[in-house]
């Protein structure tokens, strides 16, 4: 390796090795999302008998994390590279290794633990059992296996693999803060994105407002609602916009994490609240398995 | 025969090895005995990647079995007894006519020639290997297929040289073992004998005491955690200690703080000075022959780094609001939705301190305790909650007995965990868990089966476990508020407390309890006196005793009439005796203090006890004289039974002879 690379060549070459075995290379997804197993990407694909195999690069909102731009290594959104292998292929963890030193880590030269992390996402009635990778101490990557989606044990099990792209870039440039790491050559990740974090925490902990959060939340529970009522007696199932109702279930998700943050949700309205994503999120699911069922069987 | 089975998996979590080992050991024992294939000696091993089973010893081949077979009776038609024959492979000349006890019958001998080793284990090991029992499984290929604790990628199952042919999840037992995941080869073949140098070969060190021997050797004396150590030797293949440094200005935050970061976090050990301070150095274990080019400590540095300036961060942030200041703040965090927030629970848990005993440090640490919550470094440290009041309360300038009160509160967290250290901090600790045990029964939020959300259970045996402990004399039952669901609550916790923890017999326990349990400082010393006294000879005979006089005082409907005894009734002789004797140790009681004295005062009254039932009928035919006696036997038990209820105690003697009721 000659030169460091920048954190979009990283972004090149995971996408470029992905995409070498097969993946197919998606843009992020134009809903805000918590993380890339949210987008439909992951979890409505998991679902149903189909291989498929995608790589993309996805923002990742979390709101109670933001610092203002202040914290040299948490931010409110973070960019996580999602690959979704499915089936999970026998060589996964030697592929991903591969990946690692396709951006330029010898692991030879490094101390690689896979530490077990089994991931769970209750609001989407998701879960997985896996690792948290360590690379010399520093948690780089979430490597699952799905084993339910919305409720439904999955077909065929699917590997996810999740990158911390600025951890990564930060671990590869040898610097502290990731407002130092070198997006491309002569612009720093500070020059990018510093107001983002900056804003959306003042946003997040001190201006949003949270009865219209609040409204905000139900109109999107409401619509997804409706239109999976809707769906029951639909004739022509492929037709139905089951991911315009699952865009809706994401609002709400969202819209739960900036209230938390916002400090407007109790120890047990949060089990109620992250209920009624659930449902919305497993209606979607159920449908989305019928629909695809029938496809296949026409 | 050596049998050699490898199931190669993918990082199986290291507190799961042990308890797959301890199953596939036996379970592979017991197949072998059970099919005859020898008592070998069965050896495993674990690294992360692959669960090891050896049994040396194994017979080649079952032995062969003979069987005799019974056939149609002698009288039988010849169709019948050729069918028979038939099915048996012979002739109908080559049977034999014999009798099985009851009639005449034809039969043969059945011979079934011995399976070979090799074939039994290959029907038997893949149900067996997938048996495996873990905490949490899963399934990795398609819905409805076998399930492991992580993926099978690969099993080496020999007999000597020779392959076990049988399958698992689709993958064939070979004679391919694999290395570590970097350092060795992918692939390579084994045979029994040289197994464990192959591995080695590949960087693979299967022993675990020789990996946790390699760690034990790093030069750096470094402060050893069992549990940590256990971790580490089951994270690592090929583990290689290293040790890093960080800045001494760190060493400015208080130690708890960086050795939760060094210990929870990063899997490190930390170093002490040789004047038991936290030295500015760290031993992280690798999973890798070494570091030449200090490339991994460099990284373990950075990570460490950024965790610390995190602290730092937190911590300065943290001081620039005081405690006193942020308990307002308490009224943004949520305790429970119906009992309120943190600024609620707060004011309980004053009062409440004050009903308990008026400590005015006490007092003073539980308007403070919960302040921390509020603070950046205990949203980052959850686990440090408490600790970091009770360190934010020092260098605030509260006086020490506050901050240690608030430090400890959350104590005993466990059961193996030790109880606050002072006298305010065990009141605050009783005050916090009795508010949230009684506010979750209040509103109906009470354990069921294994659901337990608010670690009620725990937060109990807490209480249970300071009030003994700590000596101290709080009346236990009246701090339920009358819920009797709690009470009963309360109550199930201290006889696991005494059973459990404590190592009481159960029917000791129950006796004792069946006598109060209001002051369990009491309870304690009336539970050692009854273990104290029980060897002796006299105690369990006198307990069937007591037993007795309670299940005639039942029959009998007697409940005391308030009628003083009439001596004049009493007969002469051994229920004379008796009630001298009584009257004598009631005597003896009032002068005695100790509950074990006592105890082994009315344990002399044994003899006379005996004789009573032997030669007197309770049951007179004088309605005044019966009367009389259970009046006697009424008040001997009302006097005797105020340490332990010792119809309570389980005995093996039997109940005396004699006078049936």
């Amino acid at each position: 390796m000659s030169e460091t690379p920048t954190f979009q060549e990283i972004v090149f070459r995971l996408k470029q090795y992905w995409s070498d075995r097969g993946c197919i290379v998606q843009e992020p997804f134009d809903v805000e999302v918590g993380a890339g197993t949210s987008c439909p990407e992951t979890f409505l694909r998991a679902l149903g008998p189909k291989p498929y195999r995608t790589a993309y690069v996805q923002p990742s909102r979390r709101p109670a994390d933001g610092r203002y731009g202040d914290n040299p290594n948490r931010l409110y959104k973070h960019m996580q590279l999602q690959v979704l292998l499915k089936p999970t292929p026998a060589d996964v963890i030697e592929q991903y290794m591969g990946s690692l030193e396709a951006i330029g880590i010898d692991l030879r030269k490094h101390d690689l633990k896979l530490e077990e992390d089994n991931w769970e996402n209750p609001s989407l009635g998701a879960w997985g059992v896996g690792w948290q990778v360590m690379l010399d101490g520093l948690e780089i990557t979430q490597f699952t296996y799905f084993q339910q989606c919305g409720g439904i044990d999955l077909e065929l099990v699917p590997a996810e693999i999740t990158y911390g792209l600025e951890r990564l870039t930060a671990f590869l440039q040898g610097v502290d803060s990731v407002y130092d790491i070198e997006w491309t050559r002569g612009v720093k990740y500070r020059d990018v994105r510093y107001a983002d974090e900056l804003q959306y925490s003042v946003y997040n902990f001190e201006l949003a407002d949270i009865s219209t959060l609040w409204k905000l939340f139900e109109i999107h529970e409401a619509e997804a609602r409706r239109l999976l009522d809707l769906y029951k007696d639909y004739s022509d199932k492929h037709r139905f916009p089951l991911l315009a109702a699952y865009d809706h279930v994401l609002k709400c998700s969202n819209l739960f994490n900036t209230l938390d943050a916002r400090g407007a949700i109790s120890v047990t309205e949060r089990v109620g609240v992250i209920g009624r994503i659930r449902k919305q999120a497993v209606g979607v699911a159920e449908a989305w398995v019928d629909a695809t069922t029938q496809e296949h069987a026409a | 025969m050596n049998l050699l089975l490898e199931i190669g998996a993918e990082e199986i979590p290291d507190w799961m090895l042990a308890g797959a080992l301890e199953y596939l050991g036996t379970a592979v024992g017991d197949l072998l005995k059970a099919h005859q294939l020898g008592d070998a000696s069965i050896r495993t091993d674990a690294t992360p990647r692959r669960l090891v089973v050896r049994a040396e010893g194994v017979i080649a081949q079952q032995p062969d079995s003979e069987e005799r077979v019974w056939g149609p009776a002698r009288t039988a038609p010849p169709a019948a007894i050729g069918g028979f024959a038939k099915k048996q492979g012979l002739d109908p000349d080559q049977l034999e006519i014999l009798s099985d006890g009851k009639a005449e019958k034809y039969s043969c001998i059945r011979k079934t020639a011995g399976r070979a080793a090799s074939a039994i284990l290959a029907a038997s090991l893949p149900e067996l290997v997938l048996k495996t029992p873990f905490p949490k499984s899963m399934y990795w290929t398609v819905k409805g297929g076998p399930r492991f604790i992580r993926p099978i990628r690969w099993i080496v199952a020999l007999l000597d040289d020779t392959v076990i042919p049988f399958q698992i999840a689709g993958i064939p037992a070979g004679n391919q073992s694999s290395g570590h995941r970097k350092l060795g080869a992918a692939r390579f073949p084994v045979t029994y004998e040289n197994y464990e140098q192959k591995l080695r070969e590949n960087f693979v060190i299967l022993s675990a005491s020789e990996r946790e021997a390699r760690i034990r050797a790093v030069p750096t004396k470094y402060k050893c955690d069992n549990d940590l150590l256990q971790t580490l030797v089951n994270l690592t293949e090929w583990p290689t200690p290293i040790t890093g440094t960080f800045d001494p200005e760190f060493l400015d935050l208080p130690k708890e703080v960086l050795t939760t970061v060094m210990r929870h976090h990063q899997k490190y050990f930390s170093v002490e000075t040789p004047d038991g301070n936290l030295a500015p150095q760290f031993v992280a274990v690798t999973n890798t022959d070494g570091d030449p080019e200090g490339l991994i400590r460099h990284g373990n540095e950075r990570v460490l780094r950024a965790r610390f300036n995190d602290a730092r961060f937190f911590w300065e942030t943290d001081q620039k609001r005081k405690l006193t200041d942020r308990v307002r703040d308490l009224a943004n965090v949520m305790f429970q939705a119906q009992l309120g927030s943190y600024l609620e629970k707060t004011r309980r848990l004053v009062s409440l301190v004050d009903e308990l005993g008026h400590d005015r440090h006490a007092a003073r640490a539980a308007l403070l305790c919960k302040a921390d919550l509020t603070t950046e470094l205990v949203k980052e440290f959850t686990e440090l909650q408490g600790v970091i009041g009770g360190l934010y309360a020092s260098a605030q300038g509260e006086p020490e007995e506050v901050a240690l009160a608030i430090y400890d509160h959350y104590k005993p967290e466990s059961m193996e965990d030790s109880i606050p250290r002072t006298h305010a901090g065990q009141l605050l600790s009783i005050a916090d868990k009795l508010d949230t045990l009684r506010g979750c029964f209040r509103v109906g939020l009470i354990p069921s089966g294994s659901k337990d959300p608010f670690a009620l259970r725990r937060a109990a045996q807490g209480i249970v476990k300071i009030l003994v402990e700590g000596k101290l004399r709080l009346p236990i039952q009246s701090l339920s508020e009358g819920s009797l669901q709690l009470e009963e609550f309360l109550a199930e916790r201290i006889r696991h407390y005494f059973r459990e923890i404590r190592g009481f017999k159960y029917d000791e326990v129950n006796a004792v309890l069946a006598k109060g349990w209001n002051d369990l400082v009491d309870v304690e010393e009336r539970l050692e006196a009854v273990r104290a006294v029980r060897p002796t000879e006299d105690f369990e005979p006198l307990a069937s005793s007591f037993k007795r006089i309670r299940n005639i005082l039942k029959q009998a409907q007697f409940e005391g009439t308030g009628d003083s005894l009439n001596e004049q009734l009493l007969e002469l002789g051994p229920e004379s005796e008796l009630y001298e004797k009584f009257m004598a140790t009631r005597e003896a009681w009032r002068l005695m203090s100790g509950h074990r004295a006592k105890l082994e005062q009315i344990a002399s009254l044994r003899p006379h006890v005996d004789r009573f039932f032997d030669k007197i009928l309770v049951n007179a035919p004088n309605p005044v004289v019966r009367q009389n006696r259970l009046t006697l036997l009424h008040a001997m038990l009302a006097e005797f039974s105020t340490i332990a209820d010792f119809s309570e105690i389980v005995t093996n003697s039997p109940e005396i002879k004699g006078q049936t009721e």
